[in-house]
């Protein structure tokens, strides 16, 4: 028993997991949307976007959290609103959006190359390097991210199945997505300190696909998705203690794991696979 | 549900009412595409009538222009605003995403979004409520069951479904019978004649002339600009029907009943076949 406690001795651990069941479970929260919007490079492009938002707010001296935040939600209000009001798809407009946010944040790099450095943890992440500070930012995004979902999720529901139809029946889908931006924006920002920008992606698709294949309920995959989320977090923690590999790489496999057991499980009913095509 | 087929009764809606929709004028155009031209249209409480035309003709563009989802390039529209207009849209199935993880209950749930509390979940009597209605439209059994797994008239039955639970003033369906079975079609339109003698307004979109011809007491004829609207017997005629198909309509009047159709194009191969022969059937070219 004292084996299975000794991680938790360590403060780095501890905040540190604290930082992946959060960051996990609000991945798995957000991935929901994500995925059933066919929007599931955003995670991808969008902590892309993010790390150019975090150089500029480097080079002009303001906070990460503030420069990386407001570069990510305009990021990702822009690709909401190409795809809404234009014929180019998520897929592209992604593309559009982040690459080029990205390749402000290269330039800049390049230009200033004293501070190369510094930006390693964010496109890998350093999840045993979190601090009680950076635990306490996620607390308090997350309880916000989590309130607004909770407030608008059954607008959020319909404009997601149908933004057109939705705004018939009342619901300001304008609205709805700059919100929605703003909490993705949101949580890949505090999820890029923890997972990496080359991980994000990953936490945020993995455990909602896994849900899907689970479930034909819109609710049951929302509930399932986010546990998946934060159990693969607080295991892959642990895991990667004992083990002592990358802890983002770990919860992203045992994400990946997760997934593929579910796809053996349904693939002796076929019908059920067929079904579930996402 | 109702049973057997009716005529349509005279519309029930008060013409001397002030509308609940007006268009003066109304022009919409995607680019330089003219989709629709000059379009005046009433549309007054109680009122049930049906859009027909050939596809492409900007039926769906009117209906997101009396929806608000479209602008028009030129013209006015009026919705009554006080109190505001309830509205209910059911669209085409096929913009429907079928592998969206949903269960017909939580379809018909969406139409109380606005109206339910802010708790995620519904509440008891909310999915009661849901379950009654999907009970009314026959399916109460399927209230479980993800959307994809049901048929085309179980699909739009769910539709109709999330439309009634949000007790709309004005109804507005994009063929709702289209990609459905005739008995299914039947049941629809039925269900539609009975919310309208409810008092319910209902403008829909068809292809099915024969279904509006039987169900629905206002046929509106559209091709890009409106071409005849009235009662279904003073409506579909050959003529004003070919002006707005741009074929040769045939029009069959038989005990009390209007049937419409194309006149089939024979190709001339009626003239050169040889009369069919027993044992088999000869092609065109006579083998």
């Amino acid at each position: 028993m004292n084996t299975l406690l000794t991680p938790f001795q360590f403060e780095f651990f501890r905040n540190g997991m604290v930082a992946a069941v959060l960051v996990g479970g609000l991945c798995g929260l957000i991935g929901v949307y994500i995925v059933l919007r066919g929007m599931s490079y955003i995670g991808h492009g969008l902590s892309h976007a993010i790390f150019g938002g975090a150089v500029v707010a480097f080079v002009l001296q303001i906070n990460f959290y503030l420069g990386a935040g407001i570069w990510g939600f305009v990021a990702a209000l822009l690709i909401n609103q190409t795809v809404r009001h234009t014929r180019i798809n998520a897929d592209a407009a992604i593309g559009v959006v982040t690459t080029a946010s990205f390749a402000v944040g290269v330039a800049l790099i390049s230009r200033y190359r004293r501070f190369t450095q510094s930006f390693d943890a964010a496109l890998f992440g350093n999840i045993l390097g979190v601090t009680a500070t950076d635990v306490a930012v996620i607390v308090a995004v997350t309880f916000p991210v989590v309130l607004v979902v909770w407030w608008l999720y059954k607008q959020l529901l319909f404009t997601t199945f149908d933004a057109e139809v939705a705004q018939v029946y009342g619901v300001s889908t304008a609205w709805v997505e700059t919100w929605f931006a703003l909490v993705l924006a949101a949580a890949i920002i505090v999820s890029i300190q923890i997972l990496g920008v080359t991980m994000i992606a990953a936490a945020l698709v993995v455990p909602a696909i896994t849900a899907r294949l689970l479930t034909d309920s819109f609710h049951r995959m929302v509930a399932i998705s986010t546990s998946l989320g934060a159990f693969t977090g607080l295991m892959g923690m642990y895991l990667s203690f004992y083990v002592d590999i990358s802890s983002g790489a770990t919860i992203v496999l045992l994400q990946a794991l997760l997934f593929c057991l579910a796809l053996f499980v349904l693939a002796r009913r076929p019908n059920r696979l067929v079904q579930a095509e996402i | 549900m109702c049973q057997g087929r009716t005529r349509p009764s005279p519309n029930k809606s008060n013409l001397s009412v002030k509308p609940i929709i007006e268009l003066t004028n109304v022009h919409f155009a995607y680019g330089s595409k003219v989709v629709l031209d000059d379009i005046n249209l009433h549309l007054h409480p109680g009122q049930f009538a049906a859009l027909a035309g050939p596809s492409g003709v900007g039926k769906t563009t009117l209906l997101k222009l009396i929806l608000g989802l479209l602008q028009p390039v030129k013209g006015r529209i009026y919705r009554r605003e006080n109190p505001p207009l309830r509205i209910a849209y059911v669209p085409q199935l096929e913009t429907v995403d079928w592998n969206f993880p949903v269960t017909s209950e939580e379809v018909v749930l969406m139409g109380l979004t606005q109206r339910s509390g802010r708790w995620p979940w519904p509440r008891a009597a909310e999915r009661q409520r849901a379950r009654d209605i999907l009970a009314r439209l026959g399916i109460g059994e399927l209230a479980q069951r993800h959307i994809r797994d049901l048929s085309s008239g179980q699909q739009q039955r769910v539709f109709l479904a999330r439309a009634l639970i949000a007790e709309p003033e004005l109804l507005v369906l994009d063929e709702p019978t289209n990609g459905v079975d005739m008995p299914s079609s039947e049941g629809i339109f039925h269900w539609l004649a009975h919310l309208n003698q409810t008092g319910m307004t209902i403008l829909l979109t068809t292809h099915d002339l024969n279904m509006a011809a039987a169900h629905v007491p206002w046929v509106i004829c559209l091709n890009r600009a409106i071409i005849a609207q009235g009662r279904p017997e003073t409506v579909l005629t050959e003529e004003l029907l070919s002006r707005t198909y741009g074929g040769e309509m045939l029009v069959i009047r038989q005990n009390g009943l209007l049937f419409v159709q194309q006149r089939p194009h024979t190709h001339g191969y009626r003239d050169v076949l040889p009369e069919p022969v027993a044992g088999g059937v000869p092609g065109h070219n006579g083998r």
